[in-house]
Formats: structure tokens, sequence, C-alpha cells
């Protein structure tokens, strides 16, 4: 499935909620789907500090395709990074760093992507795609 | 104190968020500002615009009785005794750095700074930056685990070296009210000079500068329902002369002349370029709504509201507060086990509450108590024990969700 195809089913999975709790408790399941990163590879430099949260970032490519995991300590944050490595996960280096991740926005959660946040996920957005463009052949 | 008849003083309190009636309980951060505030900005700028301190015409001479007649206000407020003691700044912030740029240009390398384990960011760094310039010394006095300052290390540390001390009045991530007068009086023994970052006590407590005989005294306007960008430093005359021109350009001078320059008197000389006359003006306003405000009744209603939240929030599986000063305001810091601030408050916001989360700007308390940060709710006169309940109802719906 292509990025656009999933962002686009996770698209259609949100439009169910009309509810901000509802649309949570969901957000809040997906992060415990979240391929974790290994408790060994939570070293400094893997480690993005926001002032609200903190995020560890995982990137490895194999057969040209790209796969991330990770962690952090909050649960909503944890839930955010679930559907960005969903769309990301599996997909070339090309394409992942070609990514702008719309679907966020369509789906009501940008104000979690504002650098105002402080969150780590901007840097963490920053910093797949720099891990992409690395991996680009 | 009639709360709904002073609620409906502040239109932004009638606002809804996410379809919820607004609760807000981040007046630590900023507080709402009440209409005659807004109208005051407003009239300034639909009637009075102008420069200040130099036109003949009309509207300068207005919009110049209206800047000053706002300090006056202030100076009156404050106790100050004279109205040129009071400095417009752009804040709380701004005013401490013109005090580590412009006192501490008297320093030398021997010298030693005291603040204390509870301040700001805006309390510490400023002071940093001074003992790098100069080579002197910062020095702290410690904080015990219920969020008070050690005052018998206090004196340990103080000594014929120090030449200024400069501690919080009100702890804004832990509500902690410091026995500033006891601070100023020993520091005085030794010719300390005191300043006290004011940002979060005029809202909360009457505060008279004489009687504290505090050498200066540093605030925001819009955390005492003012403007943001305005803020006012305080300094005793005699100090304020000693000191160099902090920053240089318009206003601030007496003569010039491409080979030297005299400045200009308090308090012009600490006041380059055109000011924020529209904030200081708001800054006056707000002063006035305060003026109109029974402040005993205030801190008593605040107290009750400080008292009944920390009850019901009390009875909340697995709650840990951080900052159980005897003497504090109606500031309550809290972690609930298993949970993170960030999501909290990222509910709490989805039920139309806001509250603040994460480390307050004061690294150094969360450091000492070994948490990234906290959820912080923090009152004012406005705020009521219905919202509290909407509050606690909000946090009883939301902890299931967070925790596994």
């Amino acid at each position: 499935m292509s990025i656009k195809a999933k962002e686009q089913e996770i698209i259609d999975e949100f439009a169910i909620y009309d509810d901000w709790m509802d649309k949570y408790e969901y957000i809040i399941e997906l992060g415990k789907d979240l391929p974790l990163i290994q408790d060994d590879l939570k070293t400094e430099d893997r480690l993005i500090k926001g002032c609200q949260s903190r995020v560890w970032l995982n990137a490895e490519t194999e057969d040209n395709k790209m796969n991330f995991t990770a962690d952090s300590d909050a649960i909503i944050t944890k839930g955010i990074i679930a559907l960005l490595i969903r769309v990301v996960n599996d997909e070339t280096p090309a394409d992942v760093a070609k990514s702008d991740f719309a679907f966020i926005k369509e789906i009501g959660l940008q104000e979690h992507l504002s650098p105002t946040r402080s969150n780590g996920l901007v840097s963490m957005v920053k910093e797949m795609k720099l891990n992409a463009l690395k991996a680009v052949k | 104190m009639n709360i709904q008849e002073i609620r409906s003083q502040f239109p932004i309190l009638s606002e809804k968020i996410h379809g919820k009636p607004l609760v807000y309980f981040d007046n630590g951060a900023t507080t709402q500002k009440p209409s005659s505030v807004i109208q005051r900005i407003n009239d300034y700028y639909a009637k009075e615009n102008a420069n200040i301190h130099r036109g003949v015409h009309t509207l300068s001479q207005e919009a110049t009785s209206a800047y000053e007649n706002a300090r006056t206000t202030i100076q009156q407020y404050l106790g100050a005794k004279e109205s040129h003691e009071i400095l417009f700044t752009k804040g709380t912030t701004d005013s401490i750095n013109l005090v580590a740029f412009s006192f501490g240009e008297l320093l030398t390398a021997e010298d030693e700074i005291i603040i204390s384990a509870m301040e700001h960011h805006s309390n510490i760094v400023p002071w940093q930056m001074l003992c790098e310039r100069k080579g002197c010394k910062l020095r702290i006095i410690p904080m015990n685990e219920n969020g008070e300052l050690a005052l018998d290390q206090f004196e340990t540390i103080l000594s014929a070296k120090t030449k200024l001390v400069a501690v919080t009045h009100i702890s804004n991530a832990l509500g902690t009210v410091n026995d500033v007068k006891h601070i100023i009086d020993k520091a005085h023994k030794v010719g300390a000079k005191v300043l006290i970052d004011g940002a979060q006590s005029i809202q909360h407590i009457q505060v008279n500068v004489q009687e504290l005989d505090c050498d200066f005294y540093a605030f925001s306007g819009h955390k005492l329902f003012g403007p943001t960008g305005i803020g006012v430093l305080y300094g005793k005359e005699e100090i304020l002369n000693s000191m160099p021109p902090y920053q240089g350009g318009g206003d601030m001078i007496k003569e010039v002349t491409l080979e030297k320059t005299t400045y200009n008197e308090l308090p012009h000389k600490f006041e380059a370029g055109t000011p924020n006359i529209a904030g200081g003006i708001g800054l006056g306003a707000a002063f006035e709504f305060l003026n109109s405000l029974d402040m005993e009744a205030v801190l008593q209603h605040e107290q009750e509201l400080l008292d009944y939240a920390t009850e019901a929030l009390s009875k909340i599986e697995g709650i840990q507060f951080y900052g159980r000063a005897k003497n504090k305001t109606s500031v309550i810091s809290f972690l609930i086990e298993g949970t993170h601030p960030y999501d909290v408050g990222t509910l709490l916001d989805k039920m139309g509450i806001a509250v603040r989360t994460g480390h307050h700007c004061t690294q150094p308390i969360m450091d000492q108590f070994c948490i990234p940060g906290t959820i912080r709710a923090s009152f004012a006169f406005y705020n009521t024990k219905e919202e509290i309940d909407i509050f606690i109802k909000a946090l009883e719906r939301i902890i299931p969700m967070l925790k596994d």
C-alpha cells in the first residue's frame, strides 16, 4: 500500500469519531501497538528532548525499505508516533523523504505537530526524514 | 465579593473551547483582561494615539499625561516614594535583565550574588550571564522538600561580599510565599541590595515597596490583568541614579553631540526609545481595576479555592503534590501516578480546561524533585468552586483512559 493510501485509510478510520474524547481513546489504543524501540537502543543520540515529552527513535533500512521503531514517555505522543510510523514503515527512503504527513492535519491533530507544542514530535519528523535522506540510494 | 459580577467584567470567561465553557486555570502563566483594560487600550488607539514626551501638539500632550498618570497610579498602588522610581519595561524578565546589566556594571570579580533554588529561569540566567561577564560568584539559597527556602542556610552564605540578593516573592511553580521581608532585612545588614521578583505577587497579595524596603521590585503587566509586553521595575531613586544606563537611544538623553552624550533624569534614563505607550496606559487601567477590588476578600476567596481544590484532588488515587509550603498562594502543582502531564493537559484542553504542564521555566526545581514537570492549576479571584468541580470530574474521566 502506498503512503497516500495508508494516509487515506487513517483518515477514514478517524472519520467515525466526532467526539474529541473518543478520538483520543483511539489514539491511546494505537499507542499500545507502536513498534517499540529496543531498550538497549534508547541511547542519548536516539533521544529527542521536548519540553513537554520525550521521544526515542531508531531507523533501519533493509532491501531499500525503511523500518522505524520508537517510544515516548507520554501515551498520546506514542499514539501519534504510531500513526506516523504506520504510514512510512516498509516504504522506500525516497518516498519517506518526500512525505509531508498531511493526513495529521486532516484528522485534526496538527496541534501536536506544532513547533510551539514542544513535545519532540516536530523534531522526530525531521529526524525521520533525515534518516530517509541518508538512506536514499 | 460578588464573583459572578466580577466574571462578567472579563469577556473571555464566557468563551467556549471545543464546545465546552472555558475553565481557565492557567493564571500563573497569564491572567485574563477586564473590559476596562481592553476598552482603555482601544480608546487610546482610537482617540489619543501620538508619540509622547516631545510633541507640542494636543494629542501628544494628552498621550503623555495618560502615560505619566499610569506611572503615578502604579507608584501609589505600590507605595513607592516617587513616581520616577517606577520604570516601564517589557516585563519581569526585562526588568531583571536591566538590573543585571546596569547594576551589574558596578560589580567586580570579588563580589557575590545570591539567588534561591526556586527561581524562575528569568531570575537565574541574567545572573549567570552577569557572573560570566564580571567573574563574580553566584550562590544559592537551598529549598526543602516542601518547597520552602532554607533561610538558616541563607545566613551562612550571606557576607560582606554579597552585593545583591535576588529572590522570588512567590514561586510560580509551587506557590510558596517567601518571607522576603526577613531576607531584605538580613541582606541590608551586610550592605547588600535586594531585588524581589514579584511576577506572581501583586495579583494575589498587597505589596508595599517602602514597607518591604526592597531595593528593586520587578513584575509583568500581563500577570495582573494588564496587557502583554509591559512591566515595571521599581528601584530606589538613589540606587537607580548610581547605575549607568541600560540601553541608549531616544528619550534617555539630555544632550547628544557626536563626541559625547549626557543622560536624562529618572525615569527616562532607563526608557530608551518610544515606549510601549498603549501598554503603559493599559497597565494603569489594570491597577485602577485592582484598586476597585477588596484585596482582603480576593485573598480569602483564593485561599478557599486552594483549600477546596487541594482537598478534592487529595482523593484522587496516586496523586502527588509538589509545593506544600505553609504559606502559599492559589497554585497547585501535581502529578498522578501512571500518567504523563502532557497527556493529562491535552485531554483537559479537549474538555475546555486550561492548565499548564511542563517544567514551568523552573528546571532546577524539577531536578530537585527528580521529575520532568508537573500539571499546574493556578487560580485567580474570578475562578469558582463550580469550575473546580468540573476540573475534578474531567480528571476522573481522563485518568482511567491513561492508565493501562
